[in-house]
C-alpha cells in the first residue's frame, strides 16, 4: 500500500472564488521512496505539502496517509522550506531540539529524556558535519550550514516523512550540490520518504526515484518518470549521458507544460 | 584621532556648540534673561535652587518611573494579545489608535476630576502617554513570526501557547526592549505635563511657578533636569536592551 495517497484532489485558498492551487491533483509515495515534485512555479507543487502535512484540508479528492484521510497534523512528518528561520537566540544544537519540546508526540517526555534526544540531535549533526558547531549561534554559520542544522532540525523527531520545499533555491550551485549528497546520505541511512518540492530539474533528478512533473496551476501531475541511476549518486553522476538525457527530457516536458 | 573616539566624543561636542551659540547669541543680541536666559545663567539657577529641583526632580522620576512600570505591564499583556490573536487584534487597534491620538493634555483635567490635585494624574499620564509603543512594537515581534517556521511546529501539532512561548515571546523581546526606551522618555513628558498643570510638586510645577514669578533661569534649569532625566533613562534601557537580546545586534560572521 502507498504511504502517501492522493486521489483528484482540489485544493482552494480562500473561499469559493479563491484561487485554485491543485485540481484533479493524483499521486502515490511509496514507503521509503524519494519522490520530487517539479514544475513552473506557481504550479501548486507547495500546496500538496500543506495538505500532506495536514495544514490545509483538501476541497475535494482525497489524501491519505497509511490508508487514512488526513484530517489535521499528522504524527511523523518533518518539514524544512528555503528559508532555514532557525531562532537566532538558540544556538544549534537548542535549534535542532525545537520540534521535539513543541511536537505532540515528545513534549510531555521532553526534559525527562533530554539527554536521550541531545544524543540523538548530535549524531545527526555530526552526519551533516554540524557537530563542533553545536553551541555556535546562527548568525555564526554560513547560509548552506543553516540550511544542514534546518534538516536536522526536520528529521531530529525521526519522522517517517519528510517534506522539503525547495531547500536549496537560495544556496549557491556549489553549496547546493555539496547539500544535495548530505541528504541522499542521510536518506540512504535512514530511508524516511521524502517528497521534495524543487524547480531545480538537475536536484530532482540527483535525488529522487521517482519524478513527477506539475501543470500549471491550477495543479495536476502531467508525467511521472522513475530514474533509475545507481546509487550513492555523485557530482560525477550529472556528467553522465544518462542523467543528462533525463534532465533534457525533463525540460521539455517543462517546456510544454508552460506554454500549456 | 580614531573613528572610535571620534564616535564617543561627537555627542559632547556637539551638546557644546548648542551651549556655545546659545551663550553667544543671547550676549551678542542683548536678549532680556526673563526672555531667554544665557546657558550659564540657567546652570547658576540650578545650582543656586539646587535644593527645590532635588526635591522635586526626585518626585518626578518616581512618579514617571511607576507610570513606565504600570505602561511595561499593561503593554506586554496587550501587546501579546493583540500580536497572537487576530480577534483581539481586529477589535482593540482602532481603539489603541483613536485613544493614542488624545492629546494627553487634554485628559490630565479629568483625571484631576477624578483623582485630585497631585501624583496620581501624573502617574497615570506617564502611564497613558508610553504604553502604546510597548504595546505596537510587542504585537508586531509577535506577528512577524515567520510563515514557514510557523508551518513547521503546527504541522508537528504544537499548540499555539507553546509557539507564543517558545518563538513568540522570544523573538518580540528585541521590539519590546526597543520600545522601552521611547517609552520612557515619553512617560518623562506625560508626567512633566501633569505636573504643570495640575501638580503640587515635581519640576513640571517647579516650572511653573518659576515662570508664574519671571524667574526664566529657573524654568530653564527644570528643563535642563527633564533632559538630562530622559536620556539617562534612555541610557539605561538601552543598556538593558544590549544585555538582554545582545543576538539581535550581532551581525554576520560566518564561520564555515
Amino acid at each position: 500500500m502507498a504511504l502517501i495517497e492522493a486521489e483528484r484532489v482540489a485544493l482552494r485558498y480562500g473561499g469559493a472564488a479563491g484561487t485554485l492551487a491543485l485540481d484533479g491533483f493524483s499521486l502515490a509515495v511509496e514507503p521509503g521512496e524519494f519522490a520530487a515534485l517539479v514544475g513552473p512555479s506557481g504550479c501548486g507543487k507547495s500546496s500538496f505539502l500543506k495538505v500532506v502535512s495536514g495544514l490545509h484540508p483538501v476541497s475535494a479528492g482525497t489524501a491519505r496517509l497509511h490508508g487514512a484521510p488526513i484530517a489535521g497534523p499528522q504524527h511523523g512528518i518533518g518539514m524544512a522550506f528555503q528559508n532555514a528561520t532557525l531562532l537566532p537566540w538558540r544556538s544549534t544544537l537548542e535549534n535542532v531540539l525545537l520540534p521535539l519540546e513543541v511536537s505532540r508526540d515528545h513534549r510531555a517526555t521532553f526534559r525527562r529524556r533530554r539527554t536521550e534526544h541531545e544524543a540523538r540531535a548530535l549524531a545527526l549533526l555530526r552526519t551533516v558535519g554540524l557537530a563542533e558547531f553545536r553551541d555556535h549561534a546562527p548568525f555564526q554559520l554560513s547560509g548552506g550550514m543553516q540550511q544542514r542544522a534546518n534538516l536536522c532540525r526536520a528529521l531530529v523527531h525521526e519522522p517517517e516523512i519528510l517534506l522539503l520545499d525547495e531547500p536549496f533555491a537560495a544556496l549557491d550551485a556549489f553549496t547546493r550540490e555539496e547539500l544535495w549528497a548530505v541528504l541522499q546520505d542521510l536518506w540512504m541511512q535512514r530511508r524516511f520518504t521524502v517528497v521534495l518540492v524543487t524547480h531545480d530539474l538537475r536536484e530532482a533528478v540527483f535525488l529522487a526515484d521517482r519524478i513527477h512533473v506539475v501543470s500549471r496551476r491550477p495543479g495536476r501531475i502531467v508525467r511521472s518518470r522513475d530514474v533509475d541511476l545507481p546509487r550513492p549518486r555523485t557530482l560525477a553522476t550529472t556528467f553522465e549521458p544518462a542523467f543528462v538525457d533525463i534532465v533534457h527530457e525533463l525540460r521539455d516536458e517543462i517546456s510544454r507544460v508552460r506554454q500549456g | 584621532m580614531s573613528e572610535a573616539l571620534r564616535l564617543k566624543l561627537a555627542p559632547w561636542l556637539a551638546t557644546l556648540a548648542l551651549v556655545l551659540v546659545w551663550e553667544a547669541g543671547c550676549r551678542i543680541f542683548a536678549i532680556e534673561e526673563f526672555l531667554l536666559p544665557t546657558p550659564s545663567a540657567s546652570l547658576k539657577a540650578l545650582w543656586d535652587y539646587a535644593g527645590a529641583i532635588w526635591h522635586n526632580a526626585f518626585f518626578t522620576l518616581w512618579v514617571t518611573l511607576l507610570g513606565f512600570a504600570l505602561a511595561v505591564g499593561f503593554g506586554l499583556v496587550l501587546g501579546v494579545a493583540t500580536g497572537a490573536s487576530r480577534l483581539a487584534y481586529a477589535a482593540l487597534y482602532p481603539m489603541l489608535i483613536g485613544f493614542n491620538s488624545i492629546p494627553k493634555v487634554a485628559i490630565v483635567p479629568i483625571l484631576v476630576i477624578w483623582f485630585g490635585i497631585g501624583a496620581v494624574p501624573a502617574v497615570l499620564t506617564a502611564f497613558l502617554i508610553s504604553f502604546f509603543p510597548i504595546v505596537v512594537n510587542v504585537a508586531t515581534g509577535i506577528a512577524t513570526l515567520e510563515p514557514e517556521l510557523e508551518d513547521v511546529l503546527r504541522s508537528l501539532g504544537a499548540r499555539p501557547r507553546d509557539i507564543l512561548l517558545k518563538v513568540g515571546l522570544p523573538r518580540a523581546m528585541p521590539y519590546f526592549f526597543a520600545s522601552l526606551k521611547v517609552a520612557v522618555t515619553l512617560a518623562f513628558v506625560g508626567s512633566v505635563i501633569s505636573e504643570t498643570i495640575a501638580g503640587n510638586q515635581g519640576i513640571g510645577y517647579l516650572m511653573l511657578q518659576a515662570s508664574s514669578s519671571f524667574k526664566t533661569p529657573l524654568v530653564f534649569a527644570g528643563l535642563i533636569v527633564v533632559a538630562v532625566m530622559g536620556i539617562g533613562m534612555y541610557a539605561a534601557f538601552a543598556w538593558l536592551e544590549q544585555r538582554m537580546t545582545g543576538w539581535a545586534f550581532r551581525g554576520q560572521q560566518p564561520v564555515g
